[in-house]
């Protein structure tokens, strides 16, 4: 049945080839498609290409579900109250979330305040300043500690690092900065700072390689018209090569805050597990995904797993915010850059 | 001073700066590794890859159930995302105008940004909470769903960056579209796809948050997908958080075999990618 098929479906499409030349390409292929003898087998195909990337945006549906279905009951129970209440007492049935919120976007925020400066004066260097032969090499170098995985930090930080900022680090900062709220107090090994400082080694190297590749991409010419102009090296990267990869930096950043954020094992290692909100950064936190990964597999009832699906559920909504927003900003920052070049 | 000298001053001491700003980043590197070799490499043995833990209290023992733990879940967390980001990715690089495709690129991006702890509860509730008993399987469903948006984001950028010369060449030389796709566009970007498969897979075998409450772990060797299995960064966390010196022992050299496996995935991957494109360009 289907030889007869085909072989007009040939003849029409020589002919269809022969007066080909002229038409549009696509044109040419949606006719030759609908009318060739290997139209089942790219239906086929293209059924297969189009379920597996429908089963995208499928799987982050049923995640919503899933998430909200997991926590309606603490969401029937708590509301909106669950962001702004701080008590968490799984044997009480009581759970507020905002010592995890706060913790989290605290530590984030330190560890983006500390890696932001280091890692764009990494790429800086590496792009501008460094030797050729030291360039790759550090670059390779500092990629390897994206590679690292995270329960891998967190056994460092608690086994190498802890004992050094508990000993060294953090007396120096009390008797330095000690007249500032933030570094009073008893210094505790496992801290909101040290979770900071392990989320600070783990992000860098992610803004340093990304905002490295968008350095590299400035042309050269720019540097040069800068520097022919009569800035020094310092002040062609601050007033043209910086602007020039403003938002490819930016994105950088926001790519390190969204990790930070969800960062789990080696905070949860570090951070103390308390529920809890100082002033002091000396002193044990949480944060959102601390806590999941600390309680769910203890949790002893369907309240307590609600209420951490919930805090599942908040966090995710935080992340995608922070990714809109990079988005936004990016998106914005471009357009502007375009309309001033 | 004129203003000319303090301009090359503010110069020299911002380079100086950065400088300083490398050798800060450097440092953890190598202080880790350090760490890991030192504490780690002291407990490795012929044993640790083939043993069982001992119990409590007793030496000895090794930690074989977490790596072929490991291995099996991460084997299976492939065969599932791979294919699915890779059919993605295609479809995102050939048709990259239908609504499908952008809608697709979004989501993976939303997902990308998502924390693995998310993704671990979402394996919890849609599979351990259903099935009521914690799963390798579940582990590895939460493995993949990390691996396609990054599978996925490889795939479409590298067949994007073939010349469409060639795939206009095999249309017209009456190959069919499917043909097209798979024996000409991927078949080119083959090497690279493999690259960053292979980098996916390196970055959730050292996924340990999906893992806590789905695979959760398990004392014995174990290939049964359909119960809790033990896996080397689960390893790691529980005996570096328990409370005994051998424990911690043993946490550094489980640590270092699973930087040895994600290092020796990274390092295949860049050998796939340089071994053919070497051979191709120069």
């Amino acid at each position: 049945m289907t030889t007869p098929d085909t072989t007009a479906a040939t003849k029409m499409r020589a002919a269809l080839d022969r007066s080909g030349g002229q038409k549009p390409a696509g044109a040419g292929f949606r006719a030759r498609m609908s009318l060739s003898g290997t139209a089942y087998g790219d239906l086929i195909f293209r059924g297969i290409l189009v379920a597996c990337a429908l089963a995208v945006p499928i799987l982050l549906v049923a995640l919503v579900i899933e998430l909200v279905q997991g926590s309606m009951l603490a969401i029937h129970a708590f509301g909106f109250h669950f962001i702004t209440t701080s008590t968490w007492d799984p044997v009480a049935g009581q759970f507020g979330a905002f010592p995890l919120i706060i913790g989290t976007l605290l530590t984030a925020t330190i560890a983006l305040l500390l890696a932001v400066p280091l890692s764009l004066g990494v790429a800086v260097y590496l792009t501008e300043f460094a030797p050729e032969w030291l360039r790759r090499p550090v670059a390779t170098t500092i990629e390897l500690l994206a590679a690292i995985p995270s329960v891998v930090y967190g056994l460092w930080g608690v086994f190498v690092l802890i004992p050094v900022l508990r000993k060294v680090f953090f007396p120096f900062l009390r008797d330095t900065l000690g007249f500032l709220p933030f570094f009073k107090g008893v210094i505790y090994g496992p801290s909101v700072l040290s979770a900071s400082i392990i989320l600070t080694i783990m992000i860098m190297p992610f803004i340093m390689s990304v905002s490295r590749e968008v350095l590299l991409a400035v042309p050269t010419s720019q540097r040069e018209a800068s520097l022919a102009l009569g800035a020094t090296r310092w002040e062609a990267v601050r007033t043209v090569i910086i602007p020039y990869a403003r938002s490819g930096i930016i994105g950088a950043v926001i790519l390190g805050l969204g990790r930070a954020l969800g960062e789990t094992m080696a905070v949860t290692m570090l951070i103390g597990n308390r529920h809890d909100v100082s002033t002091s950064l000396f002193a044990p936190g949480y944060t959102m995904a601390a806590a999941i990964a600390n309680e769910f597999a203890e949790a002893a009832t369907p309240m307590h797993y609600a209420a951490l699906t919930y805090v599942a559920l908040v966090l995710f909504v935080i992340t995608i915010l922070v990714n809109a927003a990079a988005r936004l900003l990016i998106w914005r920052v471009t357009r502007s850059g375009g309309k001033a070049a | 001073m004129n203003r000319r000298t303090i301009r090359r001053v503010r110069s020299n001491l911002m380079v100086g700066l950065m400088m300083l700003a490398v050798l800060i980043a450097v440092v953890p590197l190598f202080f880790i590794l350090g760490s890991l070799i030192v504490k780690g490499a002291g407990s490795l043995s012929l044993a640790f890859f083939t043993k069982l833990p001992a119990p409590v209290g007793e030496t000895g023992g090794g930690v074989l159930h977490a790596i072929v733990g490991t291995l099996i879940m991460v084997g299976v967390a492939s065969l599932m995302g791979i294919p699915i980001g890779m059919g993605a990715g295609i479809h995102c690089a050939e048709y990259p105008g239908s609504k499908i495709s952008s809608m697709s690129r979004f989501v993976s991006d939303v997902l990308n940004g998502t924390p693995s702890i998310v993704i671990g509860v979402f394996a919890w509730t849609f599979i351990v909470a259903k099935q009521k008993h914690y799963s390798a399987l579940a582990g590895s469903i939460a493995l993949a769903i990390l691996m396609i948006p990054m599978v996925m984001r490889t795939t479409e950028e590298l067949i994007k960056l073939i010349p469409g010369s060639l795939r206009e060449a095999a249309l017209a030389l009456g190959y069919s579209r499917w043909r097209t796709t798979l024996s000409i566009m991927v078949r080119t970007a083959l090497p690279g796809l493999a690259t960053g498969s292979l980098l996916a897979v390196a970055r959730v075998a050292g996924e340990t948050a999906p893992l806590l409450f789905t695979a959760l772990g398990n004392q014995f060797l174990s290939f049964n997908p359909n119960a809790p299995m033990g896996a080397l960064p689960l390893v790691v966390y529980t005996y570096a958080t328990g409370p005994y010196d051998e424990e911690h022992q043993f946490a550094w050299a489980a640590a270092l075999v699973l930087i040895m496996l994600v290092l020796a995935l990274g390092i295949l991957a860049r050998f796939v990618t340089r071994r053919r494109f070497g051979a191709s360009s120069g």
